[in-house]
């Protein structure tokens, strides 16, 4: 008897609950959204801000202890030592050519997945596509460096079709090809989900009226798709600029990113306040790019 | 043109990327540094029962399971081993968090007085190490370790840091370190990514260059450490790659990609194991190299399988074991008929029998500081440190 009156005083207070949140949306948005804001502000919101402040403290050099008296040291090495300038220069360019690649490549994978091929077949490619995924990122990049290696598979299947070698291991070029290789799903899907929406309607109206394919492509399809484009580069982009084990496991000589300064300032020499001041510049870089990915409509296409 | 409307549609997609990329961004943090205010406590007397567990910080190879296996089931202590690949990655790392993540540090020269000033390790009473008594004389009480009579650690092994090479890819066999400045093998060359390195390059202007008056590679003036620096950026287009880990290294002889380079005898001895032709050799202008210790964190939170360990690893057996399986030299004076039980030879093919002149003969690392005596100022290490981000830059 006590159970069953519980129960039911128990049912009436999740009644009473629930209507009195179905009375006030914000209250049920407050409490939807709560848990991942709270997570998103103490979590990211400030780990960015300690990251900020800690780039304006500086390393006593004798004890490797952090030193909390403010100075812009850590900026004015950054400035002066071309260096950094070279690394962070070099990290830049190898993500803008990572997103150029993947989008030259993404395009017509994409059009022809989306457009072209049988569902059965668009259905497999899209499993293809996810399908490294699966695979631990390390595992990725090792095996292109047993393919890139001087005596890898590559250089023996150029050799044994009469090419020659190529000299492309540890190098930039070699870097350049395994983060393509690496973040081309995260170009290609954007893209299809962008060209999927383009109405063939559009399409057959610009053939009606004499456009040939390239100028469709141009002036019609391009356009539509930019949004989904510019969404991917922002994941091509952004994973390349701060990557740090590609670099280190196919890198040369001279291909140090920003990401391997702050990892061995943190890792090797105990200054995490430089390592923070460095980190601060693919953080400025990648808002200048959101801000125009904004621009481009890459959020809508989200 | 196909119909657009029974297409797999984009949501799904959407959801695949956003898993995706949540996945990458989970990113972990950097603890916080911070020293350990070690004071020199009360050394113990005798070592108490085992914790079952030892944390370690040690260079490649010198935590095989040839001789921690039994360590682990003669004394319970379950060892975990974290590779470091320089002597800064080392002193780092005893630092970090507190100072009590770990319980040992095999520690080089030129990381063990970084560490007892930063207070991060603490005295050892070597009387509960049997082995120290038959240490070569050298090795008992070394300024790298023993700081006003007290025992920061028990000397381990110690070695040069050698020329390695492919035979069948490098003509002749070379005699001089000027292989690694040659443009001949450009490309082909590979370093350590250490800014002790530039001991290496001083060391040869030393012999190549008297006119410089290097004596000390490690008590470089302004003038003597730009020669050296200036070297090493000549020396940089011919690099294929500078080696962090010894499996780098090992790599990139495996794959042809590199044919000469600098290295420890650790590569030759596993590299050799593969079948790749290479043979290592200490050039006529002398070699750096290392006098290694482990020492005991100041926080250590398992000190008794610590001690159970630097007993273990100062028995004459484990030294003949690490010293054939390294290619180093054991401190233990005792080790070496077990070397020649292990493999004929041994013995005096690692050097355990040599005079004193050979332990003299290599510049074993130090840390560079500023007071080089004689009321001369030399540089540092952060400077080093600061030019060997530019010569890899």
């Amino acid at each position: 008897m006590a159970a069953a009156l519980d129960a039911s005083e128990g049912l009436s207070l999740r009644r009473r609950a629930s209507g009195a949140l179905h009375r006030r949306p914000a209250a049920r948005a407050l409490l939807l959204l709560s848990p991942p804001a709270a997570w998103f502000v103490g979590l990211y919101l400030a780990a960015l801000g300690v990251l900020f402040v800690s780039a304006f403290w500086r390393v006593d050099g004798f004890t490797g202890e952090v030193v909390h008296s403010w100075t812009l040291d850590n900026f004015r090495t950054l400035l002066s030592e071309p260096t950094y300038r070279t690394i962070a220069l070099r990290t830049i360019g190898i993500a803008a050519a990572v997103t150029v690649t993947d989008a030259i490549l993404a395009l017509p994978f994409a059009y022809y997945a989306a457009r072209v091929a049988p569902r059965r077949l668009s259905r497999a490619l899209f499993v293809a596509v996810l399908l490294p995924l699966w695979t631990s990122y390390l595992v990725r990049v090792y095996a292109w460096r047993l393919i890139l290696a001087r005596d890898g598979i590559l250089n023996w299947g150029l050799d044994h079709v009469g090419l020659g070698s190529l000299n492309v291991a540890y190098s930039n070029i070699a870097m350049w090809i395994v983060f393509s290789y690496i973040w081309l799903p995260f170009m290609i899907m954007p893209v299809w989900a962008a060209i999927e929406r383009v109405p063939d309607s559009l399409l057959e109206a610009s053939a009606d009226m004499g456009a040939r394919g390239f100028t469709t492509f141009r002036r019609v399809l391009l356009p539509l798709v930019l949004p989904g484009l510019a969404a991917g580069s922002i994941f091509t982009f952004s994973l390349t600029l701060g990557d740090f084990i590609t670099p280190t496991l196919v890198g040369g000589a001279g291909s140090d990113f920003i990401g391997n300064v702050v990892y061995r300032s943190v890792g090797v020499a105990n200054d995490v306040p430089f390592a923070a001041a460095f980190a601060v510049v693919p953080v400025v870089v990648m808002g200048a790019y959101l801000l125009l990915a904004r621009r481009l409509g890459a959020f809508e296409a989200l | 043109m196909t119909t657009f409307l029974d297409k797999p549609s984009g949501p799904p997609a959407a959801i695949a990327i956003t898993l995706a990329v949540l996945g990458l961004l989970i990113s972990a943090c950097g603890g916080s540094s911070g020293g350990g205010g070690g004071k020199a406590s009360n050394l113990p007397t005798k070592i108490g029962r085992g914790e079952g567990q030892l944390n370690v910080i040690a260079w490649e190879g010198y935590t095989q399971p040839q001789w921690v296996k039994p360590f682990e089931r003669q004394t319970g202590c379950q060892v975990h081993s974290k590779y470091a690949g320089s002597s800064d990655e080392m002193v780092t790392l005893m630092r970090q968090g507190g100072g009590s993540q770990y319980d040992l540090v095999s520690a080089s020269g030129d990381a063990s007085l970084r560490l007892i000033r930063g207070g991060n390790v603490k005295p050892v009473n070597v009387s509960l190490i049997p082995g120290w008594r038959d240490f070569i004389p050298q090795l008992k009480s070394p300024a790298h370790n023993t700081v006003d009579g007290k025992h920061y650690g028990v000397s381990l092994q110690w070695g040069p840091n050698t020329l390695l090479y492919n035979t069948s890819k490098v003509g002749g066999s070379p005699s001089s370190w000027s292989v690694l400045y040659d443009p001949r093998y450009r490309g082909q060359i590979t370093v350590p990514d250490n800014p002790i390195q530039i001991a290496d390059a001083a060391l040869y202007l030393s012999k190549t260059q008297p006119s410089l008056g290097i004596k000390d590679p490690y008590e470089l003036t302004d003038k003597q450490l730009g020669a050296a620096v200036d070297l090493l950026k000549r020396q940089r287009p011919l690099i294929k790659k500078y080696w962090a880990l010894a499996s780098d290294e090992i790599d990139l002889f495996k794959n042809g990609d590199a044919v000469v380079g600098a290295s420890w005898p650790y590569q030759t001895i596993t590299l050799q194991g593969d079948k790749v032709p290479v043979k290592d050799l200490i050039p006529r202008e002398g070699a750096t190299g290392w006098a290694d210790t482990w020492m005991l964190s100041s926080r250590a939170r398992h000190p008794n399988c610590a001690y159970m360990w630097m007993r273990w690893v100062s028995t004459p057996k484990v030294q003949a074991q690490q010293a054939i399986s390294f290619g180093e030299t054991p401190a233990n004076t005792k080790a070496c008929s077990f070397m020649d039980r292990i493999q004929k030879g041994a013995c005096a093919k690692y050097h355990a029998n040599a005079p004193a002149t050979y332990f003299n003969s290599i510049r074993f690392w130090k840390t560079p500081v500023s007071d080089c005596g004689g009321g001369q100022t030399c540089t540092d290490y952060t400077e080093w440190q600061r030019r060997w981000t530019q010569v890899k830059g």
